[in-house]
């Protein structure tokens, strides 16, 4: 289940994607998907747990509502894996699921909710080495933040968001938190 | 997140649940080509044994080197506890060297709990005296989770010598926090009463193994402690087969999806028959492995965060 996020709970944000929003640019990374990959042959979706698992399964949907073909989904948790675990209480690991074929040969996109700092997506490069050898890695994302402190970018963004340093991003979805499907900005005033 | 184990009652469920999730994300590691993880890179775990154990020694030594930590190994044989050092001193040594987590075994009842009010670190009871054996009863309570799917409203039957058991009194204590029917079973020198009672409110007593079978899911048997047959707690070590022995037609009694467990080293043909242990219900194989994720998990959880 998705952690609470009680801080946030307070204070009406500013919505920046609205759930038909939110369906549009899922649909549209899919097409991106399809078109980059020729196909999107040999091709496996990871999803970074909490909402990155969600996401992933939803691209598979649309990809096999477009074109008839199934791509396997797994999600890798990257908890074990992150720089800043001695900063903050232990965390509560999530679930990695690698698809039965494993991942050896074939091209793995990473999926996340939101691009901020890359570090997430660096401990999730470190956690895919010690599970297979992927031919070829992309990363596909629904919110680029900005903010970057490692040199990471992603393949397919959903939507680019400039926020300051002091502002939260929250994507909220269906499947994770209670039906709702929306991302919203919040100021650093809360 | 607690800071210590020292005693399976220092778990309420939610940290025993939680303790038991994260041992089943780490149990999937088993199967991977690279089995190495780097959570605990730069943390030093030092294992403190004063009593002779191998599976327990080496399920902590390679669920600590899993998670990437330095390990210490220290045994009492062939160090300066032989010259007489007592325990505080070579904890204040420990204390020097920056150990994050001491995991000690002792023939003291307690010795845990006096080391943790010496160190900095976290302290993990691998084994005191005949207290406690906390880690034990996770791995136990993790193989019947995943045996049979859940752990509240089990009914399990801990067989032997509960008296002297450090696994027995452990068992009992997080089984009946995570919602177990705990039985124990026995001769009855080996389960006074009033021992039984102090265990935990809502535990039953029988002298009698063959009434329990037929309606237990687990079957826990306890080694025979051979130091205990000169102590004339049973007349013999035959007669004591004969009535809390499990073997092929005690088995048969039980029902279809029950499974045994037996907590290492077996004496074979005492308290647990050879085709029992080697039958598709024992879980002793099993135990061990998940023995070191169970390990992996407490390790992660005292050590992965801050301070």
């Amino acid at each position: 289940m998705a952690p609470p996020r009680a801080d946030t709970e307070t204070v009406p944000g500013k919505v920046i994607l609205s759930g038909s929003d939110l369906h549009r640019v899922v649909d549209r990374i899919a097409h991106q998907i399809l078109e980059k990959t020729s196909g999107a042959t040999g091709t496996v979706l990871l999803g970074i747990p909490t909402r990155g698992v969600p996401l992933a399964h939803r691209l598979a949907a649309r990809i096999h509502a477009f074109e008839g073909i199934d791509i396997p989904v797994g999600a890798l948790d990257i908890t074990l894996y992150r720089d800043d675990l001695r900063l903050h209480a232990t965390r509560a690991l999530g679930r990695t699921e690698i698809p039965g074929d494993g991942l050896d040969g074939r091209r793995v996109i990473l999926v996340d909710d939101v691009l901020f700092s890359g570090r997430t997506v660096r401990a999730a490069l470190d956690a895919l080495s010690d599970v297979g050898r992927p031919s070829s890695v992309q990363l596909a994302v629904l919110v680029d933040r900005g903010h970057r402190e490692l040199p990471i970018r992603a393949d397919y963004v959903g939507k680019n968001i400039p926020t300051a340093l002091s502002e939260k991003v929250r994507v909220s979805l269906a499947e994770t938190d209670d039906g709702v499907d929306e991302v919203k900005l919040y100021g650093d005033a809360a | 997140m607690i800071k210590h184990l020292k005693s399976a009652a220092d778990l309420d469920a939610a940290t025993a649940t939680l303790i038991l999730d994260t041992a089943g994300e780490m149990a999937a590691l088993a199967g991977r080509e690279v089995k190495k993880l780097p959570t605990l890179r730069g943390r030093t775990v030092v294992n403190l044994f004063y009593e002779d154990s191998t599976r327990t020694r080496i399920s902590f030594e390679a669920a600590a080197k899993r998670l990437s930590a330095d390990v210490i190994n220290f045994s009492a044989k062939g160090s300066s506890v032989s010259k007489g050092e007592s325990l505080k001193d070579t904890a204040l040594t420990l204390q020097a060297m920056g150990a994050d987590a001491v995991v000690i075994r002792h023939p003291a009842s307690g010795a845990p709990h006096r080391l943790a009010s010496w160190v900095d670190g976290s302290v993990i009871n691998a084994g005191d005296g005949t207290h406690e054996h906390p880690t034990q009863a996770l791995l136990d309570a993790y193989t019947m989770r995943s045996r049979l799917g859940k752990i509240e409203g089990l009914k399990v039957a801990i067989v032997g010598d509960v008296l002297h058991s450090r696994v027995a009194r452990s068992n009992v204590l997080l089984l009946t926090t995570l919602g177990a029917h705990v039985t124990v079973v026995g001769p009855p020198t080996l389960i006074p009463l009033d021992v039984a009672a102090a265990l935990a409110p809502g535990i039953k007593v029988t002298y009698d193994l063959d009434s329990v079978l037929a309606d237990s899911d687990v079957v826990m048997m306890l080694r025979v402690q051979t130091e205990r047959m000169q102590d004339s707690y049973f007349p013999s070590a035959r007669e004591y087969s004969r009535r809390y022995g499990l073997d092929a037609p005690r088995m048969r009694k039980l029902p279809e999806h029950a499974i045994v467990m037996h907590p290492g080293p077996m004496n074979r043909g005492m308290e647990i028959a050879p085709e029992v242990a080697d039958s598709s219900r024992s879980t002793i194989v099993e135990q061990v492995a998940n023995g070191v994720s169970a390990r992996m998990a407490v390790l992660y959880l005292l050590l992965g965060g801050k301070a």
